[in-house]
């Protein structure tokens, strides 16, 4: 650990420290808007520690997302809330092995394709359970609250910057940086490419699953056309390229702003969210390829060559 | 006996759509996921000129293919093509590909909102029964079928049988190796990819006289589009077909058998099985 890494630990500590105090303000406002902030910045950070290496996007978010709020759903009332946290990571970690399993394997365009519709087979086979079984929806009737989903959620990101941290430091996280350079090196290398692909992308999975398990109490009422909302998925990878997935703290940087446009736009105007949705991909596409990190780098590469112009 | 007619007759409208993909995804090289909103905005415009005008969504089709081909081919040109030569790579196309028509899907969507508002939408056009070997069909579904079935047929010859239909195929095969021997990839990609809009939105209309559809399920109508070009291997006219069918035939014994609810998830079963078992597609060849 260099002098760097410990400076950026303790900042990164003072900075969580300062989020935490947040629910003390006493607005219910924002701490509502910390808690979705919060929120996409576990599942945005997660989704670009698959995805910023490999270039696959994921649009499974949504389907982890709603099992995780099932298994809340389905086990509050015999479970344990934190256990409850810890069977989602689980079940959602196996449900991204499998996923991965199946598509990883072969190109990227395969697994863009089986995510995209993930979440819309999940929500299919559940209506049909329910459908069978007689039921609607659940009720999830807790005595925890806003501040305290907040907290969870908080640590939720913390356990997700550590785990990026140490996956870039560790044998896997330089086997996926290579892959994501150049596949062919990395397999004539000797890395197990699929291997490393189904390992990494359990993550976000985990994560994604336990985001859903959290945040099931803020719903009080779930149901399938709910819990698995396609566009959370949508949202997720625009905000993590917005912001940048390059880097781990790439898509934090995107998150912030553009929850809160997006809450202005759907309180102001209901009915241009999907426009918004798509205006901001063309904009990232055309406009921000590599997002605000890959802009700031380049602001910094050109003061600094200007500098040396200056020195010179 | 029932089932698997109604199933052939659906999946002669998704053998058309899939055709659409097949040529922007295969030759053009663009994975377009905006293909289900440009079905839908084809299903919108067979609905205000029948319930506007009174006019037969058979022949709205004449003025839809003309129009959403020059759309398309503006699409391409102005939208796609720049990504086409800023892209490093194939896959860096694709990623980027799939941004923009994503962005491209949410915008259509939104705009077809705002236009049309979210309603279901559909309208009654030669909804009388019709007799095959002993059971009752709805004559449009029959209907739709056969004016795919003509155009499949037409596609079919054309890319087999013209120069401009092989010039097609070997892009679809080799880009590379095809600028070699003098055929303008630039020129006919966008060609290919304005024809399969044209045929997608075709198929909308079509697939509009008897499915209700409303703006935002477009991308149902991608995905199983995607999961039949897959089927039946990317570039493959044939395999296309079969692909299609056989997923029109499964999704109707679901839905009869089973539950109306699990189509989707009867298209992903055989999407899994084919992901498993023969990843080049039904008749594609094994990549050497």
């Amino acid at each position: 650990m260099t002098g760097t890494d410990i400076r950026n630990l303790i900042l990164s500590a003072i900075a969580l420290g300062i989020c935490a105090l947040l629910p003390l303000s006493g607005s219910g406002y924002w701490l509502s808007i910390g808690v979705t902030i919060a929120m996409f910045t576990v599942l945005a950070t997660s989704w670009a520690l698959f995805s910023g290496p490999t270039h696959y996007i994921s649009l499974a978010t949504a389907a982890f997302f709603g099992v995780g709020t099932y298994v809340t759903g389905l086990g509050f009332e015999t479970l344990p809330f934190w256990s409850l946290i810890g069977i989602a990571g689980v079940i959602g970690a196996v449900l991204a092995a499998l996923v991965g399993l199946a598509t990883l394997r072969l190109s990227g365009v395969y697994f863009v394709i089986f995510t995209l519709g993930l979440a819309e087979l999940v929500r299919q086979v559940i209506t049909w359970f329910q459908n069978k079984s007689g039921q609607k929806g659940l009720y999830v009737l807790t005595d925890i609250s806003e501040a305290g989903i907040y907290w969870m959620l908080l640590s939720l990101a913390t356990a997700v910057f550590l785990t990026g941290w140490l996956i870039g430091r560790s044998r896997l996280g330089f086997a996926l940086r290579i892959i994501g350079d150049d596949e062919t090196v990395a397999v004539h290398s000797g890395i197990n490419s699929a291997l490393s692909k189904v390992l990494l992308f359990m993550v976000p999975g985990s994560v994604a699953a336990m985001t859903g398990a959290i945040l099931a109490p803020r719903y009080v009422y779930i149901e399938p056309s709910l819990a698995f909302a396609p566009m959370l998925s949508f949202q997720v990878v625009i905000m993590a390229l917005l912001g940048g997935a390059g880097r781990l703290w790439g898509p934090l940087v995107g998150v912030i702003p553009f929850t809160l446009l997006w809450e202005s736009i759907s309180s102001n105007f209901p009915q241009q969210t999907t426009l918004l949705l798509g205006v901001a991909f063309l904009i990232i596409v055309y406009a921000l390829p590599r997002g605000f990190v890959g802009l700031l780098d380049d602001l910094r590469h050109r003061t600094r060559a200007r500098m040396a112009e200056g020195v010179a | 006996m029932d089932i698997l007619i109604t199933g052939l007759l659906l999946g002669g409208t998704y053998a058309l759509i899939a055709m659409g993909l097949n040529l922007q995804y295969g030759v053009a090289r663009i994975m377009n996921l905006a293909n289900g909103e440009m079905l839908v905005a084809g299903g919108f415009a067979a609905f205000w000129m029948y319930t506007a005008g009174q006019i037969s969504p058979f022949l709205t089709i004449f003025l839809l293919a003309p129009l959403t081909f020059v759309l398309n081919w503006l699409i391409y040109r102005i939208m796609l093509q720049p990504l086409v030569k800023r892209a490093k790579s194939r896959g860096q196309l694709e990623t980027d590909s799939i941004l923009a028509t994503f962005g491209l899907s949410f915008v259509m969507v939104g705009l077809m909102l705002s236009v049309f508002g979210g309603d279901y939408f559909n309208y009654s056009y030669l909804a009388r029964p019709i007799v095959i070997v002993g059971d009752t069909f709805a004559l449009n579904r029959v209907a739709a079928f056969l004016a795919a079935v003509v155009i499949c047929g037409a596609l079919y010859l054309w890319l087999n049988h013209s120069r401009a239909g092989l010039s097609i195929r070997a892009i679809a095969v080799a880009p590379d190796s095809a600028r070699l021997v003098g055929i303008n990839v630039t020129h006919l990609a966008a060609l290919a990819f304005g024809l399969g809009g044209a045929v997608t939105a075709v198929g909308g209309a079509l697939l509009s006289t008897y499915l209700t559809l409303d703006a935002s399920t477009g991308v149902i109508f991608t995905l199983k589009a995607l999961i039949i070009v897959i089927m039946g291997g990317v570039g493959d006219v044939r395999g296309t077909i079969i692909a299609a069918l056989l997923l029109g035939i499964v999704e109707t014994l679901v839905a009869s058998l089973l539950d109306p609810g699990l189509t989707l998830a009867a298209a992903y079963t055989l999407f899994i099985l084919i992901l498993l078992f023969r990843p080049q597609g039904l008749c594609g060849k094994k990549p050497t």
